[in-house]
């Protein structure tokens, strides 16, 4: 039986190759406090690190994703590769979190199986950059909840009372929906694309109030400023239809890897 | 070309990281990455995982009743 490796490659994003990319990851480290790199190949470039056999091979990597301080640490590290040459300049395509290869040859080889859809890849989204926006509702159990019926009130006063207070709960949602819709639909006409993700637990994100939208959209540097100022200007008015309005970014362009299907 | 960056001491949550990074981003699978790769990292549950979260990072709402 062979040995089993010691270091796997660990590969965070795939640029073309440059030599400003080269610089930027001098000064930065992966998720194994490892240094970063750049695997040449065919003029992309993988940035990618060695990181220690035993904690991501597949047994491990599925146990320690669903440790959550773990993940996070990953996932912090992995974007901080991402930023660091987002930041550089060229266009950058994130791989998704914990993609392992067993050595560099393998990355070389992916780099040239995939190569055509790569470069299609960053064609599309050269010059363009992912913003990040979200809504917030108020979180409907902070209803003040009706009074128990007294003696002096009927059954079915209570009942009616009842049925108003819903009433009323389903039309703030309602208009809550309704207005991070037109929120999405203003921001939409600003964007090259747009990606809608599931609203988010606000038990992890720790954000009180309902997330009612949850929206990436990609965005042409040179538009950037005018994007983020319309963000502005909706997140200003927002708390008029009782809502808040929250701008993320600039991303490398996580969302928008494969194009749009129709 | 990064002119339109926010302030850089604007930290991430980690639920906006993990959208990105466990739904977005290049998906290579095959015989050249681990099985990881395959792996549907997707359908992580991040309910669950907030129950391995640490107490003092996340207080649980009813801990506030008891002083």
């Amino acid at each position: 039986m062979k040995d089993m490796p010691q270091r796997y490659v660990y590969a965070y994003a795939v640029t073309r190759d440059c030599a400003a990319v080269a610089g930027a990851l001098e000064t930065v480290t992966g998720v194994a406090a490892e240094p970063v790199g750049g695997v040449r190949h065919l003029g992309l470039m993988a940035l990618a690190g060695r990181v220690p056999a035993a904690e991501y091979d597949e047994g491990a990597l599925s146990e320690r994703l669903e440790d959550l301080p773990w993940l996070e640490g990953v996932a912090r590290a992995h974007q901080r590769v991402v930023d660091a040459v987002t930041a550089a300049g060229p266009c950058v395509l994130p791989l998704r979190l914990a993609t392992v290869f067993h050595d560099e040859a393998g990355v070389r080889a992916m780099l040239e199986d995939r190569g055509q859809q790569l470069r299609s890849a960053l064609d599309r989204l050269d010059g363009r950059t992912e913003w990040g926006v979200k809504v917030y509702a108020p979180e409907p159990t902070a209803a003040p909840r009706p009074p128990a019926p007294r003696a002096t009130t009927s059954g079915r006063d209570y009942l009616r009372r009842r049925a108003a207070e819903r009433h009323a709960h389903q039309e703030g949602e309602r208009r809550a929906g309704e207005a991070a819709r037109g929120i999405h639909t203003t921001l939409a006409a600003l964007a090259e694309e747009t990606r809608l993700y599931p609203p988010q637990n606000p038990a992890l994100s720790r954000h009180p109030g309902r997330n009612v939208l949850n929206a990436a959209y990609l965005v042409p540097w040179d538009s950037a400023p005018h994007f983020t100022s319309a963000v502005t200007g909706l997140a200003e008015h927002a708390p008029g239809d009782g809502l808040r309005v929250e701008l993320t970014g600039p991303w490398a362009p996580y969302s928008f890897v494969t194009p749009d299907t129709p | 070309m990064t002119g339109a960056a926010l302030p850089a001491d604007r930290r991430l949550t980690l639920v906006d990281l993990l959208d990105r990074l466990l739904a977005g981003g290049v998906v290579l699978t095959g015989d050249l990455t681990l099985r990881i790769a395959d792996v549907d990292l997707v359908r992580i549950d991040l309910n669950a995982l907030i129950s391995s979260v640490d107490a003092s990072v996340v207080p649980s709402p009813w801990e506030e009743q008891h002083p």
